[in-house]
């Protein structure tokens, strides 16, 4: 057999041992706070986030931050012991059968490694409670928005200047003023997310759920369900609109008085729309996440494909089909899938440039 | 052909098979004659639907049940029952002398590990194409082979293979193999329930993986099924339903197994604190299983109720409270996280100590710190919850609890970083995936801790960086070490050596092409990306693409891995007893061991890791005619060496 025993074992190379020991850990510490240095600064300077659209949203990027600056010197901790280690003590021709030195174990070590971390929870977790009270801090005067998810939509109701509900298929919300959102459920779990504002909570069959969000950046945003809610759940986005007070108030009195198109612009009613204003109607309404339809380069596969479905049918049954999807289901598709909500969400005059719209686009 | 009917076997399971299904087609066509509901042939459209469902309903029950009773699961115990004479004790179902006898009811543990191993590998390989298959509909945005439904069916099938078919079992499989062993015991406690507990897992295994064939596709409600999603859905939700309590079942009872083995069949001097880590491993994973997973078995009785039956556990316009399934739901399933973890903490401690030829650094906390995950990890579940709109002041204890159960988590990583250090480290294929699994493992747990933060939490939830996270702790961190495991073992297991050079490259594949798989998803989370989405804004396609590209090199690296053990088994260089030179008890036997594995009860008289110690032992074989007796205290004394 060849050399067995326990490298640097004996009396005299003990002191060698221990003296070479500490010049390892000098060596291991500069190459672990040089490596920490980089690192956190490698994560700082990564674009993690998309953009910064409410106050909470910087506060949860700041704590990011702050969790990314203590978890590099973790990381880096482990990395360094396990590749010095490597490279210092792997085995070396002739050591085939040698042990390394039987240390069973150092409690002041074990001590500190478990007191250490403790700590640092307990302040990572206090820091945090302070930045969850910060972000869900209740304003009275925040406005009172309903959201209302199904499959596959959301709907957005606001009281109206005259007090009556207004439903709208798009988030429109002022700038600078903190919003009080009740989320609820028609059937099965949803979840409302803004990712710019980075709040989100499930919308749950039969109780209401809350979230705040202040606002800060005008500009539009998708509103994403981030909870699995079917076969639809990939198309279920819309935008959230931040726009000024001056802006949104007028937005919400014409939605209140109903007859504007909200995409079209023109100011015609109900009876006068025409097949060109059904397009912006098409798209906003979110039709194009689950309809194919080649005149709006839509390719939507969840629904039936609009260019073969509705193919010579007149402006009653596309009417029917929109309001009531239910009355006759497609060959290969199922019931209860597209929402049945339309007739509420859309004003008449955008329903009728719609009906118009698709039946110009799918006659030939 | 009559007497092979009669025998229990393949043929005489096969027919009754048959009989379940023709059983479950009587009993639902009587019940729902006796209510007047429709029949069978009734009505236009030729077959009648709510009857096929309730026929395929009653079979996903009952068939299983008469498989394993034409299999021979019971045999035993119903002659037993019925006051017939058993067979007498021949052990003729004990070891396996040919592949046949690996498609038996056999009661070895060995024979057992190995049927749980293979098995579990087949299931993984199923999932891993499946990931294949979700990665290759997310290459590009929009569509490109699959719609809504099949995708949601695919990564639900992915997610429920890998966690209940793969992780979970296949940890169980390896103690299977070496744990008795390890601790100087013949067999498993109960030989026969242990045979019962495998042959439930095929069953789960091939139940959720047939549901693509389910009228209406399998089921695509995620490995969480969600009420009341998944109350509403075509009937392939119930292969999940139904699997998940079988593949359930199966680990209780292996559960079970492990405990009273542990607790009474320990060799003659094998004190607690002489067990190897493995095995106080298996110990905790064993308590966390009992203990929690009879919970998700609730959770999916209540959705075959109002699946099946029209209860209303989760419907709120009838009382239903649809938050409840989560928290009954989760309670098992944050256990469960550990359930895949620890047993994989005990493979690392025993390759890092052999490995590195070194005792394993401060083995007493690594003990406890087992104990306090099992205890912590029952109180940390409503982490799952932070933006389900449970009461909201619950949170804050879930996140302190949570960011603590990081604290013996660390306890072991710091340790086996000390085990390592001044260590004469063989760098081999275990040993790789052993450091492999420390650095992707901390990464994962930092990603854990900062989940822990309810601020970033409420963002970050249901995103990629949830993806990216549960796969740097399941693949990063159990796969790893499973791998770890198996090439450990190996020879143990099969009696010959594995291919070193392809094991390392195997292992340099899947970690660079893990990381790059699963690194960029934590970004592309916090950007803005849902998780469960079959399609995704143009802003994530170059991510996406990458990532997509990344994962088939991951793929492709398990062909390495699997042509490796096939070729190795087959053809591999002659084993010896032990060739890492390491002083647990399995490898003090013959590779693979004797059929009742000790020709000699064995006596320990030492820890299991005292490497380096002059003349130290863990156990000794006494002379033929001592076994009678205890070993004497003053020997006991001697071996032991002091902690310090």
């Amino acid at each position: 057999m060849g050399v067995e025993g326990v490298r640097s074992a004996s009396g005299s190379e003990e002191i060698t041992a221990g003296r070479e020991s500490r010049a390892n850990l000098r060596q291991m510490l500069v190459i672990g706070v040089v490596s920490s240095i980089i690192g956190i600064a490698l994560a700082l300077a990564i674009d993690w986030f998309p953009v910064q659209a409410s106050t909470q949203a910087e506060k949860i990027d700041t704590l990011y931050d702050v969790l990314l600056i203590f978890s590099v010197p973790v990381f880096v901790l482990v990395e360094v012991v396990v590749l010095y280690s490597v490279w210092r003590f792997r085995m070396k021709p002739g050591e085939e059968l040698m042990d390394g030195p039987p240390i069973h174990g150092n409690t002041r070590l074990e001590i500190i490694w478990t007191a250490i971390p403790a700590i640092l929870l307990v302040c990572l977790c206090s820091y945090a409670w302070i930045t969850l009270t910060d972000i869900e801090d209740a304003d009275a005067s925040a406005l009172n928005v309903r959201v209302v998810g199904e499959q596959f939509t959301w709907t957005f109701y606001y009281r109206g200047p005259d007090g009556r509900p207004v439903a709208s298929p798009q988030l429109y919300v002022p700038v600078d003023r903190q919003i009080n959102f009740t989320v609820q459920s028609k059937d099965v779990l949803h979840d409302f997310w803004v990712p710019a504002f980075r709040m989100k909570i499930d919308a749950v069959p039969g109780i209401d759920t809350h979230l705040r969000v202040n606002p800060t950046l005008r500009g539009t945003f998708p509103v994403v369900c981030a909870e699995l809610c079917g076969l639809g759940h990939s198309v279920m986005r819309q935008d959230a609109h931040v726009v000024s007070k001056a802006a949104f108030d007028t937005w919400l009195r014409n939605r209140a008085r109903g007859p504007a198109p909200r995409a079209g612009g023109g100011q015609q009613a109900g009876g006068g729309a025409t097949a060109a204003q059904g397009k912006p109607v098409f798209n906003a309404a979110g039709c194009s996440a689950c309809h194919t339809l080649a005149d709006a380069k839509a390719t939507g596969t969840v629904g039936p494909d609009l260019d073969t479905a509705l193919k010579g049918k007149d402006e009653a049954f596309i009417r029917t089909s929109i309001v009531d999807p239910n009355a006759e289901i497609a060959k290969g598709y199922s019931a209860n899938v597209m929402p049945p909500n339309f007739k509420q969400t859309l004003k008449p005059a955008e329903l009728a440039a719609l009906v118009k719209y698709l039946a110009s686009v799918t006659k030939g | 052909m009559a007497a092979k009917l009669r025998a229990p076997g393949w043929y005489r399971s096969g027919l009754f098979i048959v009989a379940g299904v023709l059983f479950a087609a009587a009993l639902v066509t009587a019940v729902r004659a006796a209510y007047g509901f429709s029949q069978p042939f009734e009505g236009s459209g030729g077959w009648d639907d709510d009857w096929q469902n309730a026929v395929l309903t009653v079979s996903l029950i009952g068939a299983p049940l008469f498989f394993l009773v034409g299999l021979g699961a019971f045999d035993y115990w119903f002659y037993w029952a019925a006051g017939r004479p058993t067979r007498p004790e021949d052990h003729s179902s004990h070891g396996a002398h040919s592949w046949k006898d690996y498609f038996r009811v056999n009661t070895d543990h060995k024979v057992i590990g190995i049927q749980y191993v293979v098995t579990s590998f087949f299931f993984m390989l199923i999932g891993g194409l499946l990931a294949m298959l979700v990665r290759a509909e997310l290459a590009a945005p929009g569509s490109q082979f699959v719609d809504g439904n099949a995708y949601n069916g695919l990564f639900s099938v992915h997610a429920s293979l890998m966690i209940f078919l793969f992780i979970i079992p296949v940890f169980a499989g390896l103690a299977n193999f070496v744990l008795p062993l390890m601790i100087g015991a013949p067999d498993m406690a109960f030989p026969r329930l242990n045979a019962l507990s495998f042959w439930m897992l095929p069953i789960a295994g091939l139940m959720m993986t047939a549901s693509f064939l389910a009228p209406g596709g399998s089921f695509a409600t995620g490995w969480t099924a969600y009420a009341p999603l998944s109350t509403d859905v075509p009937i392939g939700q119930l292969f999940f339903t139904i699997g998940v309590q079988f593949a359930g079942a199966s680990s209780i009872a292996t559960a079970l197994n492990f405990l009273v083995t542990i607790i009474t069949m320990r060799a003659p001097g094998m004190s607690f604190w002489r067990l190897p880590l493995l095995v106080w491993a298996n110990f905790s994973t064993s308590l966390l299983v009992v203990i929690a997973t009879p919970f998700i078995a609730a959770s999916q009785f209540f959705v075959l109720l109002d699946y099946a039956l029209g209860f209303n556990f989760f419907t709120w316009q009838r009382g239903g409270d649809v938050l409840m399934y989560q928290h009954v739901f989760w309670f098992y399933s944050h256990p469960a996280v550990y359930i895949m973890m620890l047993p994989g903490f005990g493979i690392i401690s025993e390759v890092i100590s052999v490995k590195s030829r070194k005792p394993i650094f401060g083995y007493r906390m690594m003990a406890f710190s087992l104990l306090a995950i099992v205890l912590l990890g029952f109180t940390v579940w409503a982490h799952h919850m932070f933006v389900s709109g449970m009461q909201p002041w619950i949170r804050i204890p879930m996140m302190v609890t949570t960011a603590i159960i990081a604290v013996p988590t660390g306890i072991k990583i710091f340790s086996w970083l000390a085990t390592l250090w001044r260590g004469v480290l063989h760098l081999d294929t275990p040993m790789l995936f052993a450091l492999g699994f420390l650095t992707m493992f901390t990464l994962g747990g930092i990603s854990g801790v900062m989940l822990a933060m309810i601020p970033l939490t409420i963002h970050v939830s249901d995103t990629y960086f949830i993806v990216a996270h549960i796969h740097y702790v399941l693949f990063g961190g159990s796969l790893f070490t499973i791998y770890a495991g198996v090439y450990y073992w190996f020879p143990k297991m099969t009696g010959r050596m594995f291919d070193d050079g392809l094991g390392k490259l195997h292992f340099w594949l899947t970690f660079v092409s893990f990381n790059a798989t699963f690194a960029p998803m934590h970004l592309i989370g916090i950007e803005g990306m849902p998780r469960r989405v079959a399609d995704y804004p143009a802003q994530f396609a170059g991510w996406n693409l990458f990532i997509s590209l990344s994962s088939f090199v991951l793929g492709l690296s398990t062909l390495v891995f699997v042509y490796n053990i096939v070729r190795s088994w087959r053809t591999g260089a002659r084993a010896e007893a032990n060739p890492w030179r390491a002083l647990t008890l399995e490898w003090q036997v013959s590779s693979p061991p004797p059929i009742f594995n000790f020709d000699r009860v064995p006596t320990v008289v030492g820890g299991p890791y005292e490497y380096g110690v002059p003349g130290a032992v863990h156990g000794i074989f006494q002379p033929a005619g001592r076994e009678a007796k205890t070993p004497q205290p003053a020997a006991v004394a001697a071996g032991e060496t002091s902690r310090e």
